[in-house]
């Protein structure tokens, strides 16, 4: 085993494990972060709706209720003190017709019971003011304005920085396989990079937390259904609903929504279908189709022709039943320290709302530690700010002309559609947590997502890569080993 | 060294670009210049190596860059400024054009006439909805062409292509000759969309299959393309179920249409025609904005670089002409300014030529009372060029005054003129 020793070993960086992190950075512990993946986030965080919900979905008594409401409201200083892009703009659900609207009372009330502040129910009127390209069968709308929207890649990408700043070991490409047990005391891990020993071990595995926690023999009967979900993207010049609209939700689903992003394009989507295959987040016509139905349904005026991007993500459905005898519910989250195994912070099944509950469990996991009689002594110089690094095309012309000439790498656009410059790329590459992959700079610097979707940038990123890592281009990759872009030199190349 | 205002300025320099740069300096434009984002002049052209440009202008079969060489070798020789490797991020009605590189840092510019030729860019597979996963390996062609022609890199080895297109035929060859193996060209539509020659040329003779009919049903493969799965299509463009077969490859190449790159003209407040996605034009190559010119692929897509040049030469001379009589018409006019006691004058501009006809009212509201005798005076600096007296000037009442015709050949020599109210 490793000569080190830690306090905690965390499994998976994706929102949950990297807020994990970020909060216990704040305590005298060595803490270290596995990925399996080359970069963090690459899982359900990688690919959602990037709504911060405001609680009224979840049924009351549930955990899932509890984590989204108390997650919700920290968002504002997490923001703030991460400087991750988020925008409390509020959401509507949008009743079609008479029957719907009946409905919004009810979802209303079920808010309340979870402690969801500021809910209007509007009528038809007012949502067709507030948003004019709405289904004009319009009935109503349920109005929560503590909704929000954020980045989803900077707010693991920021919550991950934080932590490692404040010194968290990070290491990616390091999967976990078996837990060290030392009669019922876990002591440490297996990973593919060597055993690890530690005192504590977080399972936020996402996809694969059944799997974390059977090894240590719990929970046998847990299980995670991968529930895909897939989204069209459209062009923000063509299409701008600046609105987070969801239907009237049914018994299994919150519906398809029409939203847009912080990046200001129009998304529709989920669809939710349960799948087999962990890894399988192809993109389907049959999908698309039922995204497509459901989109129109709420803004007739939406056109496929402006779609620039598909993609799908995984939610790592569980069937947990509620912690709570009295609430009839089997697909709540698991946050806990099972009394079968000693040293196991046990996460399982973070679907949606996870992303808007991951600070709420971030807190919640270091309380469940001080309950199992960790002190947890508060570190002096832990800086709990992360500063932004510079966004060429949110600032204005002034500021533009300034930062060139302070770096004129910000003077060169590398990606056409979203203006993104060579001078944020290299800062990306250098940066805590350096990105190494396309998909990790575009995860953090939005490039490549535009209308022309990396046609334009990607050999220029190719190049950037390659000499900032002082590899061979043939080496830069997509998203990790097996999907380099390059196989060979042309034969002029090589003749020379 | 740039200057702050231009004759012209010409976005993009591909061969309309180029072809319009150079037909406005010859038509008598004083200063033009050429922004590009590449590091080198000659747009699209530097990566298509292949012969097949120039027939019909220089009755000569040359390779892309050797076509583009001619024209900026005469560009060179005109005194046309550039601005290399440079995005032009913002353009707005007025002619006022954004840019920014490493070099010249953020400018602001202004123009007489402006020239849109920034080409086209390739359609995605996102725009034709693929299904399927989203590995390493999947590239429009015009990338790949890139890849290979600009960068020396193979990007794949075994490659399926969707689409007949010209680069996709193209590319077929290319890649074939650089030793990949191009199974086959799967094409949607009954009949090849490229041009015949290059179905010759590049599929025939090295015996790549065209599939027509046919179509990427989905994409295999979680980090790098493992394969395809094709599937035939029937006359409604529907899949025929059991047609399916699946395609071992590393790559899939798409070639399945350009679309004109218009984001900036649409900022500029030009009108574009939904069918061609291109600006509305005139016979003169002039956009719904008067004084913004387009020609190119970012007008409508061409198939033959002779016709693109000659759509930029024509361009490039209105846009001359343009800039020339606006010049013209500027020396003509003079700026009228508030001076002492005086909030504003309207008209802002007076045209000096108006005089001949007849005499102009000026109308101006004063900034403070005055309860005395006034005189209302038009100054071209010292000098007096007209007065009218007044008992007194009040804030809440309009003071009128005419420029007689006399006044012609004082007003001729300003070029700005002041108005102001002082004590008799
Ligand atoms: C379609 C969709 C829409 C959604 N919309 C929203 C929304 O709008 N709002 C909201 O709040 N939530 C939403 N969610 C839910 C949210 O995205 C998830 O709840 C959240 O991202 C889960 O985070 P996580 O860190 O638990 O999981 P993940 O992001 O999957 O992270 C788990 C990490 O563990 C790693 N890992 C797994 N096994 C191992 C191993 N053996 N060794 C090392 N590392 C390992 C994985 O690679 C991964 O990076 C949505 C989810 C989906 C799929
Ligand atoms: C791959 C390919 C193969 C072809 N093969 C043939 C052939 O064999 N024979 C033939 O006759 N024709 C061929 N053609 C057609 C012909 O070459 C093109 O129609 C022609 O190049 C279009 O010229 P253009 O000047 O309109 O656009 P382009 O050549 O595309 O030039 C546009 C320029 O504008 C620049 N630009 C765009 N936006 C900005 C901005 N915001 N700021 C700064 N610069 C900007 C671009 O970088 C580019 O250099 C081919 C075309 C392609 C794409």
């Amino acid at each position: 085993m490793a000569d080190k020793n830690y306090d905690v070993i965390i499994i998976g960086a994706g929102v949950v494990g990297s807020m994990v992190a970020r909060f216990l950075s704040r305590y005298k512990l060595d803490v270290l972060l596995i990925e399996k993946d080359s970069d963090i986030g690459m899982g359900a965080s990688s690919a959602n709706t990037a709504i911060i919900h405001a609680g009224y979905d979840p049924k009351p008594g549930t955990l899932k209720a509890e984590m989204n409401v108390v997650g919700n409201q920290m968002f504002d200083q997490l923001a703030g003190e991460l400087n991750f892009t988020f925008e409390r703009r509020g959401d509507y659900v949008v009743a079609i017709g008479p029957e719907e609207f009946a409905k919004l009372e009810s979802l209303r009330q079920q808010g309340l019971e979870n402690g969801v502040p500021g809910m209007v129910i509007l009528n038809g009127a007012d949502v067709r003011r507030r948003e004019p390209n709405i289904n004009p069968e319009v009935s109503g709308a349920l109005w929560a304005t503590t909704g929000g929207i954020c980045d989803p890649f900077g707010v693991v990408i920021a919550a991950a920085e934080n932590a490692v700043v404040n010194g968290v070991t990070l290491m990616t490409d390091t999967a976990f396989q078996d837990f060290i047990m030392d009669g019922k005391h876990i002591v440490g891990i297996k990973t593919n990079r060597g055993d690890f020993s530690s005192r504590w071990v977080v399972n936020s595995a996402g996809l694969y937390s059944d799997v974390v926690m059977h090894k240590a023999g719990l929970r046998p009967e847990f299980k995670i259904t991968p529930r895909k979900g897939e989204y069209y993207v459209f062009d923000k010049a063509e299409i701008t609903i600046n609105n987070v609209l969801f239907p009237v939700p049914s018994a299994t689903s919150k519906g398809i929504l029409v939203t847009t992003t912080v990046h200001g394009n129009t998304i529709i989507g989920p669809n939710a279908l349960e799948i087999d295959d962990k890894e399988d987040r192809s993109i389907t016509r049959e999908g698309l189709d039922e995204i497509w139905q459901g989109a129109i349904n709420l803004v007739p005026s939406l056109s496929l022709r402006y779609s620039i991007a598909e993609f799908a993500g995984l939610r790592p459905g569980g069937n947990a039943p509620c912690e709570n005898p009295d609430v009839k519910y089997n697909k709540d989250f698991i946050i806990e320290i099972p009394k079968q195994v000693e040293g196991l912070v046990n996460l399982g099944g973070i679907e949606s709302p996870g992303l808007s509950s991951s600070p709420a469990i971030a807190v919640r996991v270091v309380e469940l530690l001080k309950g199992a009689g960790e002190k947890l002594e508060e570190k002096s110089e832990w800086n709990p700010i992360r500063r932004a690094r510079p966004r060429f095309r949110d600032m204005l012309p002034t500021e533009q002309k300034l930062l060139i000439e302070n770096d004129p790498s910000y003077g060169r656009i590398i990606c056409r559609c979203e203006n993104v410059t060579e001078g944020e790329i290299v800062a990306e590459i250098h940066a805590p947590i350096p990105a190494r992959t396309y998909d990790a700079i575009k995860r953090r610097t939005w490039l490549g997502t535009g209308r022309c979707q990396g046609g334009f940038d990607t050999p220029r990123v190719v190049e950037i890569l390659a000499r900032e890592l002082g590899v061979s281009p043939l080496e830069i990759s997509k998203k990790g080993k097996g999907s380099e872009f390059l196989v060979r030199p042309t034969k002029d190349e090589e003749a020379e | 060294m740039l200057k702050e205002k231009y004759d012209v300025i010409v976005i993009g320099a591909g061969p309309a670009g180029l072809a319009a740069a150079i037909e406005a300096k010859k038509t008598g434009a004083q200063e033009v210049l050429v922004i590009e984002r590449a590091q080198e002049l000659g747009g699209i052209l530097q990566q298509c190596i292949h012969n097949g440009f120039g027939l019909q202008i220089f009755k000569k079969d040359l390779p892309g860059p050797a076509y583009a060489q001619r024209f900026i070798d005469e560009l060179a020789g005109l005194h046309i400024d550039t601005l290399l490797d440079a995005m032009v991020l913002n353009v707005t009605s007025e002619r006022r054009v954004y840019a920014t590189s490493r070099w010249s840092g953020f400018v602001e510019l202004d123009t007489r006439a402006l020239v849109l030729a920034m080409g086209c860019r390739e359609r995605t597979r996102a725009q034709i909805a693929l299904p399927g996963t989203r590995p390493a390996g999947v590239y429009t062609a015009g990338t790949a062409q890139r890849f290979v022609n600009i960068e020396g890199f193979m990007p794949g080895k075994r490659f399926v292509i969707l689409g007949s297109g010209d680069i996709g035929m193209i590319m077929a060859r290319r890649l074939t000759f650089e030793g990949a193996k191009v199974e086959r060209v799967l094409e949607i539509m009954p009949f090849l969309t490229g041009l015949t020659r290059n179905y010759v040329q590049c599929l025939l003779d090295y015996d790549i299959p065209l599939q027509l009919h046919h179509t990427v049903k989905r994409i295999i493969g979680n980090d790098r393309v493992e394969a395809i799965e094709s599937v035939q299509i029937d006359e409604q463009r529907q899949p025929i179920p059991g047609t399916e077969e699946t395609i071992p490859c590393d790559t899939l190449l798409l070639s399945v249409g350009l679309i004109p790159e218009n984001e900036l003209s649409r900022k500029a407040g030009v009108s574009l025609d939904p069918v061609t996605a291109g600006p509305f034009v005139d016979e003169k190559m002039q956009t719904s904005v008067p004084g913004i010119f387009a020609a190119g692929n970012v007008v409508h897509v061409y198939d033959l670089v002779d016709w693109v040049t000659q759509a930029g030469l024509l361009c490039g001379r209105n846009a001359a002409q343009y800039a020339i009589a606006e010049r013209k018409h500027h020396g003509r006019r003079v700026k009228m300014k508030a001076g002492d006691n005086v909030r504003y004058v309207v008209p802002h501009v007076l045209d000096k030529e108006s005089l001949a006809e007849s005499a102009q009212l000026l109308q101006m509201r004063v900034t403070l009372p005055i309860e005395e005798p006034v005189w209302v005076e038009v100054m071209n600096g010292e000098e007096r060029v007209t007065r009218k007296a007044e008992l007194y000037v009040r804030p809440g009442e309009m003071v009128n005054i005419d420029i007689p015709q006399s006044a012609y050949d004082a007003v001729q020599r300003a070029s700005e003129l002041s108005v102001r109210v002082v004590r008799r």
